[in-house]
């Protein structure tokens, strides 16, 4: 039987099911306003977040694979180009561009110029620290995590946080697990560039 | 055009939040985990009723309200209308949803998290265990139906039950 082809991310949010973006939103909005009220602690709902992001991830991947029909990614960058062009697409209904690769090709940066969670949000200065969209890192973390590659998952730039955030250095260290699998540590650094209405 | 992305998104958010709040922040007080999750449905019904009711004159009665609920509200959420309206003319509505799509993936497996024989599964006890969590999904969508009407200025109760899965009906009780 030939191998079926991978589907682009376009053809396949074409035909899922889809919902008004604007609840889904409106919903994420309502939740992180509800983790501050209870938690109070930016840097707990930070957490929280993305810990929630983990839980979904784990489970999001396999509708990921089995509507894509990707195969294996051969190297971190298809990897990063997946997530980008069809992980992206086929759940949030917007495509992301992968840039900033270091030397190695284990770091790289995922940029989103549009993206349906910050719709006309805007943070107050009493969230300074917040990481809004945090759980998306906790998506991208777990559903890596399920086909075996463990990574970090940082933001860099925020248009919502007002200003850059430095960059942390940090080394990816290779652990070798099975005959072709390794977990190796590797770090997605996502870039947002939103430009706010003013 | 509008603006879409995948109900898997919306699902996920939605299974992820109720298990957060029951199963890690209020572990044995569900009462305040439902709570939350109805509070959190409370603002997302509150911004949908700015949002959906801007272009319109206001409403002349509850009725009226309960109707736009029925079909404009729910066609923009759910991509249906409610199924069955029913009142009992004084403050009470009845809003019956045969496929509800926020249940219509979920199945009850009484033997789940009993641990007991096969026998035990008709004991009133697993059955409830699995309708209870399913209960606490309901609260969401109770929370903006209450926070779509408040923002109207109309103060109500909502609660919900499930009659025969995936059908479920939501009982708005307005506060005289």
């Amino acid at each position: 039987m030939a191998p079926v082809a991978p589907r682009s991310g376009d053809a396949i949010f074409a035909n899922i099911e889809r919902v008004n973006a604007e609840l889904f939103t409106l919903t994420y909005g309502a939740i992180v306003r509800q983790l501050l009220t209870d938690l109070e602690e930016v840097e707990e709902v930070n957490k929280q977040l993305e810990q929630m992001g983990y839980n979904i991830g784990i489970r999001l991947i396999d509708e990921f694979l089995a509507k894509s029909n990707v195969s294996r990614c051969v190297d971190f960058r298809e990897t990063a180009d997946v997530i980008a062009k069809v992980g992206f697409k086929m759940f949030l209904g917007v495509t992301a561009s992968v840039s900033n690769w270091d030397a190695e090709g284990t770091c790289c940066s995922i940029i989103l110029e549009d993206n349906p969670l910050v719709d006309f949000v805007e943070l107050p200065d009493t969230c300074q620290g917040l990481y809004y969209c945090n759980m998306l890192s906790g998506v991208i973390r777990g559903a890596l995590e399920m086909v075996s590659m463990k990574t970090e998952v940082t933001w860099i730039r925020d248009v919502l946080r007002g200003d850059d955030v430095k960059l942390l250095k940090q080394v990816p260290e290779e652990y070798p697990y099975k005959d072709d699998e390794c977990f190796m540590l590797k770090k997605i650094k996502i870039s947002k560039h939103l430009f706010k209405d003013t | 055009m509008v603006r879409e992305v995948s109900e898997s998104c919306l699902d996920s958010l939605l299974t992820e939040v109720v298990s957060c709040y029951c199963n890690r922040f209020y572990p044995n007080k569900h009462d305040l985990a439902a709570r939350r999750i109805e509070a959190i449905g409370y603002q997302v019904g509150h911004q949908l009723s700015e949002r959906y009711t801007m272009e319109r004159p206001r409403f002349n009665d509850h009725l009226e309200a309960i109707k736009f609920i029925c079909k404009d509200f729910w066609l923009e959420l759910f991509k249906k209308h409610v199924d069955n309206l029913r009142t009992n003319h004084r403050g009470t509505f009845v809003l019956q949803d045969n496929k509800f799509c926020w249940l219509a993936r979920m199945s009850i497996d009484p033997l789940a998290d009993s641990g007991k024989s096969p026998e035990d599964i008709t004991s009133p006890t697993a059955g409830n265990k699995a309708t209870h969590a399913m209960k606490m999904h309901l609260y969401f969508p109770c929370g903006i139906l209450r926070g779509f009407l408040t923002n109207l200025g109309i103060l109500c109760a909502v609660s919900a039950d499930i009659l025969t899965l995936p059908t479920c009906a939501f009982t708005i009780r307005i506060k005289a």
